[in-house]
């Protein structure tokens, strides 16, 4: 751009001008070429997807052949979801999950990234290596103990097992809360102690307002891992179809329903539609949330 | 007001040790139950053969046996092409996206949008919805191949291609990376480029001596984390394997993990097989520590990153 500005008049540097003509044409190619290829991956994305609503509206005949548009419109499909398996029960079970798991995260962990964020002690950074430690650790590597437990306390075949631990703090959340709440300057909590703010007062009236977006964001992602969650529902939710969460009937829902592509699509797009219901919402909350996750330390 | 913050940090700091236990103790308490407890126990029962009727010790016998067991083989294989082959693909294709969507200028905002709502496709609905697109029978994937005179193969039914599908999903549902990135990418100052520009180099030039020493941190705690994943992997298989070969998803029915050919199995789903549908759960918290082991390689790898930002800022 620099060089278009400060090129010299063409009558006396013709060849300049030339230069600058040429470095255009290979910008604006340059340009068709990445919305060209952006285009084409956006299509990409896009078609699992598409395929996914046209099989789902064909009939049960018109899905096992190779057509890629509905011959008739099938919007009945659905209603066989709804009739077929016990998506309400589902429905219902997964939502007391990722709701109440959500709000005892949020409940748990906020304290805790507080602490961490805050407070100056020995062992300040050792409890935030734990965090990472937690993190990352694999949940199958404590898993036979645990079912142990839960059995003994005779809550296993049911949820509690997955909502209860989250009492405790969960360690993503508290460390996506700790990387923003290092980030507020330590003068407001300085201040607020200054004004006679007792700590509980301070989180509650300078830090949590503060921390919204963080906040919001690790919610959103807690309420979409329990949406989503699969191996924690199968190892615990037991046999009984009444106890299942969506992403657990989903993945039989094929096996009871082995030749009718066009409902397991149906279902599949039912279980999908509410999360990105919400992210349309809440698009703003979800980029600002993942990039906080990437923050370097 | 800040310098006499600074100045005089020791004196102030020194009651806040016991303030802060308190405000970590109910976090505490979960680490000892959810944490350090099942570790120890895992590390009791691997002693022991254990069916959750009877217990009985047997010294390194589990041990002995994890040596002699194809399935770990099997499993350490495939979790080595994943590894080599899914994380190194993903991250890869995952920062070329974001390369992409910042250089966009037209609808920047849509194209990221676009790329990074399957990220939030549930697991099981994205994979049902990979398995179907890709059946050999009559998915859209194939036909669209036999545009191009490609005669597609069976993707999640044949063990040569299952692995490359499941890459394929990992890939469509790269967002999360990739918005990651983006911010990495947008934090290289501008004047960098305008300068290497002004000095002759190329856009490869450019990618290999700014781009890649500013986003470096980034892209190693995303490496890092994928390998870890990589090592837990277990719903897209499961799922896929349940689906692609048409058996019930319930206990008690007889299911060969890793289908096809095992070319699917990973460790976490023989632990899952063994502890909770074969019951042999002594022998499951065997694999359990070859488990732990492995992604604490990972995880300290992560650490020793961490410390060192830390130390930076």
């Amino acid at each position: 751009m620099t060089a278009a500005v400060t090129a010299p008049p063409r009558a006396v540097a013709p060849r300049a001008g030339r230069a600058a003509a040429r470095t255009r044409r290979r910008r604006a190619l340059l340009w068709i070429a990445t919305h060209a290829l952006a285009i084409a991956l956006a299509l990409m994305f896009l078609a699992p997807v598409a395929f996914l609503v046209l099989t789902s509206l064909m009939s049960d005949e018109q899905a096992l052949t190779s057509d890629l548009w509905p011959r008739s419109w099938n919007w009945g499909n659905y209603a066989d979801v709804f009739a077929k398996s016990e998506l309400l029960r589902w429905t219902a079970n997964t939502l007391l999950y990722a709701a109440l798991g959500t709000l005892l995260t949020i409940l748990s962990s906020v304290p805790v990234a507080y602490a961490l964020a805050r407070f100056r002690f020995r062992g300040r950074r050792l409890a935030f290596l734990l965090v990472i430690t937690a993190m990352m650790l694999p949940p199958q590597v404590v898993a036979v103990p645990m079912y142990l437990v839960w059995a003994r306390l005779g809550l296993t075949d049911s949820l509690w097992p997955l909502i209860l631990p989250m009492l405790f703090g969960d360690a993503f959340s508290i460390f996506l809360l700790r990387q923003f709440l290092i980030t507020i300057p330590r003068e407001y909590v300085d201040a607020a102690r200054v004004d006679g703010c007792s700590d509980l007062r301070t989180l509650l009236k300078v830090i949590v307002p503060m921390a919204r977006p963080a906040i919001a964001a690790v919610a959103l992602f807690q309420f979409f891992y329990c949406w989503n969650d699969y191996y924690g529902p199968l190892l615990y939710a037991g046999v009984a179809q009444e106890g299942w969460t969506l992403s657990l009937g989903l993945a039989t829902f094929k096996a009871f329903h082995s030749v009718q592509w066009n409902l397991t699509m149906a279902a599949t797009l039912l279980v999908t539609a509410p999360v990105i219901i919400v992210f349309f919402f809440a698009q703003k909350v979800f980029i600002e949330g993942v990039t906080l996750t990437g923050v370097k330390g | 007001m800040a310098s006499l913050t600074h100045a005089a940090p020791p004196r102030r700091w020194r009651g806040e040790g016991p303030r802060a236990l308190l405000w970590l103790s109910p976090w505490l308490v979960g680490v000892a139950v959810f944490f350090v407890y099942p570790l120890l126990s895992t590390v009791y029962f691997s002693f022991h053969r254990y069916d959750m009727y009877s217990l009985e010790f047997v010294g390194l016998d589990n041990y002995r046996y994890l040596l002699h067991d194809p399935r770990v083989a099997t499993s350490a294989r495939n979790t080595l092409w994943l590894v080599l082959v899914m994380v190194p693909a993903t991250v890869l294709f995952s920062l070329t996206l974001a390369q992409l969507v910042t250089r966009v200028k037209a609808g920047a905002g849509l194209f990221r949008t676009v790329f990074y709502l399957p990220s939030l496709v549930p697991v099981t609905a994205g994979t049902i919805m990979f398995v179907y697109l890709m059946n050999p029978a009559n998915g859209p994937w194939n036909q669209f191949l036999a545009l191009f005179g490609i005669t597609g193969p069976d993707w999640f039914g044949d063990p040569a291609w299952s692995k490359p599908s499941l890459t394929l999903l990992g890939m469509w549902g790269c967002g999360q990376a990739m918005v990651i990135f983006m911010a990495a990418l947008l934090d290289v100052p501008r004047h960098l480029y305008e300068a290497a520009a002004i000095d002759g180099a190329g856009p490869w030039r450019q990618f290999r001596s700014i781009t890649l020493p500013t986003i470096a941190p980034v892209l190693m705690f995303s490496l890092v984390t994928s390998v870890i994943s990589a090592l837990q992997y277990f719903s897209q298989a499961m799922i896929a394997s349940r689906v692609a070969s048409g058996a019930t998803d319930s206990a008690g029915t007889a299911f060969a993990p890793g289908y096809p050919d095992e070319s699917l199995l990973t460790l976490p789903q023989w632990l899952f097989q063994a502890g909770f549908r074969d019951y042999a759960m002594g022998y499951a918290c065997v694999l359990a520590l070859l488990l732990f082991a492995a992604s604490m390689i990972f995880t300290l790898i992560l650490l020793r990153q961490f410390r060192r930002a830390e130390e930076d800022s």
